[in-house]
């Protein structure tokens, strides 16, 4: 992990509904392939502990917002695959909206302090939207 | 290329990952298989990158998370899972849910068998009430034949073992009718109640299979039987209540129910209960945590402390153990419940890890049950004679003296083990040796006792 920035627990918890559910807007995919699509996009940033984004598919699959479906994938083996429903969709772009509000706040208080920011602060940045 | 080798290795280190992953509750075989195909994917791309397939095994076991972590998220998202697995065990594939269907209708089955073979002698003219003497002696043999024939088709032992089961049946059916006994004479009676002990044995060979000579076999036969007695104990309160509502509700319309109840309902319904709960115990033995070792850990400590109060009390006030006739059933009593909390509690230890504040407690409670009894026993010793030597006197004074010696041996045992001179699975194997000794000995109260005592 050596020089990886490490994400708050809860913010990764939090983000993980839009992310997961933004991905399978894209197209139909699987674990594997989720947590892929999650590296790349985030630069390595973002680093999930492979298993635990099980359980968040599971729940989503549980609010009706993604359906499974197993598939003998090429490699011959059996393969889960989730796909979005329109009521995921829904639920996509309402967490569009929040996530939005959350972002243009943070915008307008980085550019109020206006000034470079020193190396501390994103660590201490995410740590904000929990004591809100 | 992999080397072959490697490749079996791979798939052996899967297994062996995939069964820690079955053991969790929370994971279901179907995300087991969903995170399987997730590891081997991980593992190919890793291989494709350069790394040996151990180490890329390796690399995507840590990335995939700590087990405990896994489980926990798992069971919070899936909690119900920690509750409602009690009857249909969810299986990986189509075949061990047909297993499944097939071992519940064949239990359900016997459990109708049961019912029959209880009602059969009806058709000879026997009656419930007139001939209780003839059900009495010969209970135990409506239901453990087809308990045992049970674990025999599950089990599948070798010919010989299961015709020497059919053999001690057939032996037991004799003994139990040939005897000219005198109707409700103390024989009997003893006969009766020693009978089922003598084939409980039988259902135990059944049970563990092959297994029956191993420690662990015969272990799992006490945990087994232990359950199987909550279970049934369960049934039998949930069947009392739908009786009183039968007999409530057919009242409300002017019907009486009383005759069905009392020869239909209630008999059948509790040799039927003996098969449906032991299945239910197989069944979902691996599902959730025994009842009988948590109730050992809550009444171990209980029961020990009320012994030390007795013996303290004794002491102090002087008062000697008050000699009646039955003071030594009373005693025995006391013995089967210290040997049955010390069963139970070496059933569900592990044999390796060090005495702990249980274990002394354990100790407490076995000695203070001897000393208590030591004082029952002098204190009739001196006056055996005079009451004289009924058969009832006989067994109760054979009982006391097998739970007398399994216990104080045990408590060597154990002391030993508390001093770290011996080791826990010393005292296992004592207990599990000592098991056909019950069994022999009530089966000289059923064969030898009534031609010795004339059948009274």
């Amino acid at each position: 992990m050596g020089n990886m920035m490490e994400i708050n627990k809860d913010l990764i918890a939090a983000s993980s509904t839009p992310i997961v559910l933004a991905i399978l807007t894209e197209a139909d995919s699987y674990g594997y392939a989720i947590l892929q699509r999650v590296r790349e996009l985030s630069g390595g940033q973002m680093e999930w502990t492979d298993g635990m984004l099980y359980p968040v598919l599971h729940r989503l699959e549980r609010l009706g917002y993604v359906e499974a479906r197993w598939e003998v994938a090429e490699s011959g083996r059996r393969r889960k695959y989730y796909q979005i429903t329109s009521q995921g969709q829904a639920q996509l772009s309402e967490e569009h909206r929040q996530w939005q509000a959350v972002d243009a706040t943070l915008r307008g208080i980085w550019e109020a302090l206006s000034h470079p920011i020193p190396d501390s602060l994103p660590a201490s940045a995410a740590r904000l939207p929990q004591g809100a | 290329m992999l080397a072959p080798g490697y490749a079996v290795s791979l798939e052996d280190q899967i297994d062996q990952w995939r069964s820690y992953l079955h053991r969790r509750q929370a994971i279901h075989s179907v995300d087991v298989a969903e995170l399987e195909d997730h590891l081997r994917e991980q593992v190919t791309v890793l291989v494709d990158a350069g790394l040996a397939t151990d180490e890329a095994f390796l690399v995507a076991v840590k990335r995939m998370g700590d087990l405990d972590s896994l489980s926990r998220e798992f069971a919070i998202e899936h909690s119900d899972r920690l509750w409602k697995q009690l009857v249909v065990a969810p299986s990986e594939s189509g075949e061990s849910r047909a297993r499944v269907r097939l071992d519940a209708t064949v239990a359900f089955c016997l459990a109708v068998a049961a019912a029959v073979v209880l009602k059969l002698p009806e058709l000879i003219g026997m009656q419930m009430e007139q001939d209780a003497s003839f059900y009495a002696r010969n209970l135990s043999l409506f239901i453990l034949p087809l308990l045992t024939g049970y674990f025999v088709w599950k089990r599948q032992p070798d010919n010989g073992t299961v015709r020497w089961l059919a053999g001690a049946f057939v032996a037991a059916g004799v003994f139990a009718n040939i005897y000219p006994f005198e109707s409700e004479g103390y024989t009997l009676v003893l006969a009766a109640m020693h009978l089922p002990i003598a084939l409980w044995l039988m259902v135990g060979v059944a049970y563990a299979g092959d297994r029956w000579n191993q420690v662990g076999g015969r272990m799992d036969f006490i945990r087994f039987s232990g359950e199987l007695f909550i279970y049934y104990v369960l049934i039998a309160l949930g069947g009392g209540v739908l009786t009183g509502f039968i007999a409530l509700t057919f009242q409300s319309i002017g019907i009486d129910s009383e005759t069905f109840i009392a020869s239909w309902l209630l008999p059948c319904g509790a040799v039927g209960a003996v098969l449906v709960a032991s299945w239910l115990v197989e069944t979902k033995q691996s599902v959730i945590e025994n009842m009988a070792p948590v109730l050992t850990r809550l009444f171990t400590p209980l029961f020990a402390a009320m012994l030390v109060i007795f013996l303290g009390t004794m002491l102090v006030t002087g008062r000697g153990v008050d000699i009646e006739r039955d003071v030594l059933i009373a005693f025995d009593l006391l013995l089967v419940v210290a040997l049955g909390l010390l069963l139970y509690s070496i059933s569900a230890r592990d044999p390796l890890s060090p005495p702990d504040a249980f274990d002394v407690m354990q100790v407490v409670l076995v000695v203070s049950a001897l000393l208590a009894n030591a004082v029952a026993l002098w204190a009739i010793a001196a006056r055996i004679t005079e009451f004289g030597f009924s058969p009832n006197r006989v067994a109760a004074l054979g009982v006391n003296v097998i739970l007398l010696v399994n216990l104080a041996w045990s408590t060597v045992l154990y002391i030993r083990f508390l001093r770290g001179r011996g080791s826990f699975a010393v005292l296992e194997r004592w207990q599990m040796d000592y098991l056909p000794v019950y069994a022999a000995w009530a089966a000289i109260v059923v064969i030898v006792f009534p031609p010795l005592f004339g059948y009274v």
